[in-house]
């Protein structure tokens, strides 16, 4: 016997609700936009450069403690973290060391002589010059760019049959995807380091993804349906797909969640990151879209789609 | 990677090949099943070396064992990216030339004032005389087609000229470095004895090192950064070395220090021409010494080395020869008598470790260049050992998530795309063995996004299934209607996702382009277990007529 959670006959009025959407999304996208401008992202040392270690103790201790055990090393501006596991781990940062060759051996020989021969355990160093972090931050924003440059071309180029406005629709979708989770990251305080960037790689792959399926039903349906008006035929799609919408993401978003709870401190922010930009990828693909054909199409004058491939 | 290591992968893609041939022309569904559960089986196979299942001896002498690698961020270990720096290659071989130069001049007998290196990289030729501009040109044009001359500017005083390597010459100079420097730090780190090693050209001057399982990296990177530059100069001892240290060396003369010791470092006043250097050196060895003078570096020089070093010795008995190591004198024992044979022993107080060391980057040869670390990972093996247990423990809980859904909310169908997802987990992870693909954190974000993706391919499948059982189709129909129209979406996400993980694997750096192989992969692997293997199943049961009405 097999589930059914969406009943077959629903029919929720999604396009006419869009200008209250539109609005919110634009709303927080600008927010997102202030928010990434004026606070910015918390730059792990991969892309910021500076050194970062992660420490374990014996016994709980404080962030003072630590400070003042690794005072003599003349380490700069030192930052420490509580990595959780009962105040036994922590995760100590450097702007800018000198001597950063011996870094780890140095740390070690600090923390002995405060916590004891064992008490204290370095369990990653990491450290990337200046010079390092900005090409990595570079190729990062062009890896970014050219995937999302190439996703739009892509499906213009499929959907050219139907009008070259899913293409815009995709790309303004992602944008819209990428500056709400970058936005939730500055706000999360979360690291963005290589991990989280794979992460957000992934959200465009999904959000883009997501954005075919919704369209390529749309694109069915005006096939079947020529003289339907187009905000009718995108609303009828979106309601035949909304059982699958919600099946797919429902799944995404219970894994990323059992990811975020058991993964540990590690991949916490790539967990966030993926969980925030699926929630989000499947709403633009509905709410940013979709109004962004409308409009494009209402603006061209042509109410109903020509003929599908 | 040998030709042998690519047997698992093209056996799995033979398979895979025959399966998709058989099923596009309609060959017997029996077969193309059959060819699945061997693909399976073959998958284990590979796969279980992976898993920690050793496979037998007698099999592992005669087939290559691929395996999935750990990046270090799971395993541990240390990562270190350095720059070599190219400007001073270039310099250094800017100055050799100058030394050809000044010879060749010389036997023609073209007067040369001075001939200077400047900072900017060019060489700056004052002539004697002139007039002899002529001579000098055909020189250059006949002996030298590697150097640009030009004229240093309208104030520049007649007879100089500015030589500079041509573009070309420049690309040739740094090629030749970067593969000294390649090589040279591999030979190094061959002598650590850390198995499994990587060292590879990033970029045009980098060099990535990785060392997995090392704990303490600093007296690896103490090896690897070691310029090794050997020279032998005399001491000067008709000046005063205070003098030299007040005023400055008188010309010709340079000040050279020795390693810092307890008292400070010693210095030497050396005359400036290099007598020799360490590339005559074709061996060096720790020798024990005795109880006060600690351990010594043996070092064998080639034929043309120890000529040289004889003449030099036997022209030079009672003076003090300065054994300079990266501009650091190492020893500057007084020459007793001639020295034949081509034996030199270096002392100093070193450590077993430090004279080990030394021996090392001696026998391996000097860098071109001075390299610098300019990125440093250190993962101790307990964080990699959590991280992969934390990465286990959610991957298994969130797969029987999906699984269970799936079984659960689509009856029979959702037993079938369970089965498609566990093969396509399967053949992900086996066609990353038989690559030997590095498996990273970012690598796995991308697995985490192909199975959805497969997840996603299945609904879809199964969504317009049921739309067609409640239209009232057979279950063939539904089965081919819902295979066929759910196509066109999984077909154009899945390209545009494989693409995109094209585009990352070009722009990226080392952990994004980890990334972009598992989505590229994943998005093959799924497309064939979640459409393809799925739908001979369905063709299986149909050919049967055991597929009375479907469960969906």
């Amino acid at each position: 016997m097999s589930l059914q959670l969406i009943p077959d006959d629903i029919n929720v009025d999604f396009v006419g609700k869009r200008r209250f959407f539109v609005v919110l999304s634009t709303l927080i996208n600008i927010a997102a936009l202030a928010l990434l401008l004026t606070v910015g992202l918390n730059y792990g040392v991969d892309f910021a450069g500076g050194s970062v270690a992660q420490l374990s103790f014996k016994t709980p201790t404080s962030s003072a403690a630590i400070r003042s055990a690794l005072a003599g090393l003349e380490l700069g501006d030192v930052t420490v973290q509580d990595f959780g596991a009962a105040r036994r781990e922590y995760l100590v940062r450097f702007e800018q060391a000198r001597n950063v060759g011996s870094l780890g051996t140095r740390i070690r020989q600090a923390l002995e002589r405060v916590y004891g021969a064992n008490g204290a355990q370095v369990l990653r160093v990491e450290t990337v010059g200046a010079k390092v972090g900005r090409d990595l931050r570079r190729d990062g924003v062009e890896a970014v760019v050219f995937a999302t440059i190439f996703m739009g071309i892509f499906i213009a180029w499929r959907f050219r049959r139907v009008s070259l406005s899913f293409g815009a629709g995709a790309v303004i979708a992602l944008v819209h995807d990428v500056l709400v989770v970058t936005g939730a990251l500055v706000l999360s305080r979360l690291q963005f380091d290589l991990t989280t960037l794979a992460a957000l790689l992934t959200v465009i792959g999904y959000s883009v993804h997501d954005t075919i399926i919704v369209s390529d039903r749309i694109r069915e349906d005006a096939a079947k349906r020529r003289r339907e008006p187009l905000a009718e035929v995108m609303n009828r799609a979106i309601n035949e797909t909304l059982s699958r919408t919600i099946l797919t993401s429902g799944t995404a978003v219970a894994v990323l969640v059992v990811l975020l709870l058991l993964g540990g401190p590690i991949l916490r922010p790539p967990a966030f990151t993926l969980l925030v930009g699926f929630i989000t990828g499947t709403y633009s693909s509905i709410y940013i879209a979709g109004p962004v054909v409308l409009f494009w199409e209402g603006r061209t004058g042509a109410h109903a789609l020509p003929s599908a491939a | 990677m040998s030709n042998q290591d690519f047997a698992p992968i093209l056996i799995i893609l033979g398979i895979s090949a025959a399966f998709l041939y058989m099923h596009f022309t309609g060959a017997s569904t029996k077969a193309q099943l059959w060819l699945a559960a061997l693909l399976v089986v073959t998958g284990l196979g590979v796969l279980a070396p992976s898993l920690g299942l050793e496979p037998p001896a007698w099999w592992t002498q005669t087939a290559p064992v691929p395996r999935i690698q750990l990046g270090l961020d799971l395993r541990g270990g240390t990562h270190l990216l350095m720059q070599v720096k190219l400007q001073d290659a270039v310099r250094n071989a800017l100055s050799r030339t100058a030394e050809d130069l000044k010879r060749e001049l010389a036997s023609n007998k073209v007067g040369v004032k001075t001939i200077t290196l400047e900072p900017a990289g060019a060489l700056l030729v004052q002539l004697s005389d002139s007039r002899q501009g002529a001579a000098f040109s055909d020189l250059m044009r006949g002996g030298f087609p590697d150097l640009e001359v030009s004229r240093p500017g309208s104030a520049a005083p007649p007879g100089s000229y500015q030589l500079r390597f041509t573009a070309p010459a420049v690309r040739q100079v740094e090629r030749n470095a970067m593969d000294q420097a390649l090589e040279t730090i591999r030979n190094r780190i061959d002598q650590l004895g850390v198995r499994e090693t990587t060292v590879a050209r990033e970029g045009t001057s980098e060099i990535l090192v990785q060392l997995p399982g090392i704990q303490d990296p600093e007296r690896a990177k103490e090896l690897i950064g070691k310029t090794a530059v050997l020279e032998f100069k005399l001491v000067d001892d008709n000046h005063n070395l205070a003098d030299a240290l007040r005023n400055g060396p008188p010309p010709g003369d340079e000040i050279l220090y020795g390693p810092p010791g307890p008292g400070g470092r010693a210095s030497y006043l050396v005359e400036a021409p290099v007598l020799m250097t360490g590339d005559a050196v074709t061996d060096a060895r720790v020798r024990p010494g005795g109880r006060l003078e600690g351990p010594y570096v043996s070092v064998d020089l080639d034929r043309r080395g120890a000529d040289v070093f004889d003449a030099v010795t036997s022209q030079n008995v009672g003076r003090r020869l300065a054994i300079v190591l990266d501009h650091t004198v190492y020893s500057a024992p007084v020459i007793k008598e001639r020295i034949p044979g081509g034996r030199v022993q270096i002392t100093g107080s070193f450590s077993v470790d430090e004279a080990h060391d030394l021996a090392i980057v001696l026998r391996s040869g000097a860098l071109p260049a001075p390299v610098t670390i300019i990125e440093e990972r250190t993962v101790g093996p307990s964080l990699g050992r959590d991280s992969i247990r934390r990465g286990e423990i959610s991957f298994v809980v969130g797969a029987l998530v999906v699984l269970i859904f799936m079984a659960v909310y689509y009856d029979r169908a959702g037993i079938v795309a369970d089965l498609g997802l566990a093969l396509n987990i399967l053949l992900l992870l086996c066609v990353m063995a038989a690559m030997q693909a590095t498996l990273t954190l970012p690598g796995i974000a991308g697995i985490v996004l192909t199975l959805g993706m497969s997840v996603d391919a299945n609904v879809l499948v199964n969504e317009r299934m049921r739309e067609e059982v409640r239209n009232g189709k057979s279950p063939r129909e539904a089965v081919r209607l819902g295979y066929e129209r759910a196509w066109s979406a999984i077909r154009d996400s899945n390209i545009s996702t494989f693409v995109a993980g094209l585009i990352l694997f070009q722009f990226g750096t080392g952990p994004v382009k980890g990334f972009a192989v598992t989505l590229c992969v994943g998005v093959l692997t799924g497309l064939f277990s979640c459409l393809a293997v799925t739908r001979a199943w369905y063709d299986h049961q149909i050919a049967n007529r055991r597929l009375s009405a479907l469960s969906v």
